[in-house]
């Protein structure tokens, strides 16, 4: 029997097929490769790095909620230096793209980061982080103004030769404004969403669940969220979207591919099943399979409508 | 270290106490791996409430074939476990992290107070198989003499000739802190080295009484944490010095030097 063909296109990059792990919560990829066959995914969008390491937050750092999780991890990494030394040599290794998830403080370091990437052997792309809500300066920051958010992408864009995928943010009240920023700031993709700021109290000490009060929500619950912004922005753009928030099951990941999402990133449900990304990849196939579709492709801005 | 995700088996699930219960979980792969003080992922329900798994430490492993793990009902995650039955199956990921280090001691005390006693009753087996085993002795801490179950007893019947119990309430052993025993059974003169798991303000007590001393300590320790393989960096805690890149308990221990980590 033929395999199922699920690739798809972004820009100028194909991926073997639409599934790919979102950044921060998928390490480095090593982290996973006693559960994942890295090389069947579509690609590992790394954990976001910065130009200096960065400690992160303090704990406690993260709370579970109903269907979903809260972080404030406050992006720890080991920073661009030690990425480099340490961690690609492993990641040019594993058998599929490697996008690496950026922040920075500052147009200048966003635009250091990019031209140092760009330098570096084995990376497809560049995914764009302006969205992070657990930092004071920069992360959410860019991407909360669509000048500010097309400012970041133009300055990224100008020092690159990487294909550049931007992260948005959902806590804004326009979120097609954002996109259209992005896409005239000349990224080649947008990813989304990113967390939704949240919190947690605990009623016996009255005091907040995270040490920094209030963190990120991912995981089902964010879902439909998700959906209705990928299937907003979708319609707002014409680069392709990335889908994300709350993917869990095989299911999941066809919802946004039908409201518009060209890839999807597996993000929390990678904590609770680390098989979850490789599980998807399969369903995908069984359901190209099952219903004698041409590719995946087909299935994607597929929602019927009325 | 090899690590794996196997879908489990329960073939055993024992209410030890109100409390309290011990699972027993046919899960090869991790059996004939994990070391004792390193721990499991555990799936409490396969629905999205709770939706992360549990850490839990191994309590023991059975012929290369069994996992145990004991747990106290606290949540909704642990009423989900407690009401499964033999024959139900539940993914776990393991074996995690890092265990105690008892090769080259001459002399060990384990110190378990509450669920932390789960972990060192792994670790008494294991002493007491190695060729020479070196003196082990066993403080144990509950809030009452019913909250122990039979675990006093367990280390006992592997051969455990001193096994000294604290409670807080006097029903049983020693009325005060597991700490306190330390002093009262250790000559001190001796180079003991202690393995502790316990509630923090436990651990807090015995590294105090270790540093007075000059014994050396191993602390076992719980946080959150969402994957259990350094994936999210939610697990982290501050180093000795309060300064630099934290430490993650899911890599980096759980079981630390006492003297690595901040006693807050």
């Amino acid at each position: 029997m033929n395999q199922p063909d699920l690739r798809v296109t972004i820009g100028d990059l194909v991926f073997k097929n639409p599934v790919l792990t979102a950044s921060g919560t998928f390490g480095y990829a090593k982290e996973f490769a006693p559960f994942v066959n890295l090389h069947h995914l579509g690609g590992v969008v790394v954990k976001g790095i910065s130009l200096a390491p960065r400690r992160g937050n303090p704990p406690p750092r993260i709370v579970e909620t109903a269907g979903g999780m809260l972080n404030a991890i406050g992006l720890e990494n080991v920073g661009l230096d030690r990425f480099i030394s340490e961690k690609m040599d492993y990641l040019r290794g594993i058998g599929t793209r490697v996008i690496v998830n950026i922040l920075g403080d500052s147009l200048e370091e966003y635009q250091t980061l990019a031209q140092r990437l760009s330098e570096v052997e084995g990376i497809s792309g560049l995914e764009v982080n302006i969205s992070c809500p657990n930092v004071k300066k920069g992360g959410v920051a860019f991407g909360t103004d669509p000048a500010m958010a097309e400012a970041v992408t133009r300055a990224v864009c100008a020092h690159t030769t990487l294909p550049v995928i931007v992260k948005l943010s959902p806590n804004v009240t326009d979120i097609t404004q954002i996109a259209r920023g992005v896409e005239a700031g000349g990224a080649q993709a947008v990813s989304l969403i990113n967390t939704l700021l949240g919190m947690a109290i605990d009623v016996k000490s009255r005091r907040p669940k995270l040490a920094n009060i209030v963190g990120g929500l991912s995981g089902p619950a964010i879902k439909p969220i998700a959906l209705r912004m990928v299937w907003q922005v979708a319609q707002a753009v014409k680069i392709p979207v990335i889908g994300i928030g709350g993917i869990t099951t095989t299911e999941d990941a066809l919802e946004f591919l039908l409201a518009g999402a060209t890839a999807i990133e597996v993000g929390t449900a990678n904590f609770i099943n680390p098989r979850a990304s490789q599980e998807i990849v399969e369903g995908l196939g069984r359901y190209v399979t099952e219903n004698k579709l041409s590719g995946i492709s087909e299935v994607i801005g597929g929602l019927i409508v009325g | 270290m090899n690590q794996f995700e196997e879908q489990a088996e329960i073939v055993r699930q024992e209410q030890l106490t109100p409390e309290i219960f011990r699972l027993s979980l046919k899960a090869p792969e991790i059996a004939s791996q994990a070391r004792p003080g390193q721990f499991v992922m555990v799936q409490t329900a396969s629905c999205y409430d709770p939706l992360l798994r549990r850490p839990l430490s191994i309590h023991q492993t059975i012929g290369n074939e069994l996992v145990q793990l004991l747990y106290k009902v606290v949540g909704k995650g642990t009423r989900m476990l407690a009401a499964l039955t033999p024959g139900q199956r539940l993914k776990l990921t393991g074996p995690l992290g890092h265990g105690f280090d008892f090769s080259d001691q001459q002399a060990l005390c384990l110190v378990g107070g509450g669920m932390g006693i789960a972990p060192l009753y792994f670790l008494a087996k294991e002493i007491l198989r190695t060729a020479n085993p070196p003196k082990c002795v066993v403080l144990l801490g509950a809030r009452t003499a019913a909250e122990f179950g039979p675990l006093p007893r367990d280390f006992m019947d592997i051969g455990v000739t001193q096994t000294h119990l604290a409670t807080d309430d006097g029903s049983l052993g020693h009325q005060g802190f597991v700490a306190e025993l330390l002093l009262q059974h250790l000559a001190p003169g001796n180079q003991w080295s202690v393995c502790t798991c316990g509630p923090h303000p436990m651990m807090k007590a015995v590294v105090k009484a270790c540093r007075q001393q000059e014994w050396q300590c191993q602390v076992s320790l719980e946080t959150m944490m969402a994957c259990g393989i350094s994936a999210c960096l939610g697990c982290a805690i501050p180093r000795a010095d309060l300064s630099g890149p934290y430490l993650h308990v899911c890599k980096d221990g759980p079981v630390f030097n006492a003297n690595e980590v901040a006693w807050l």
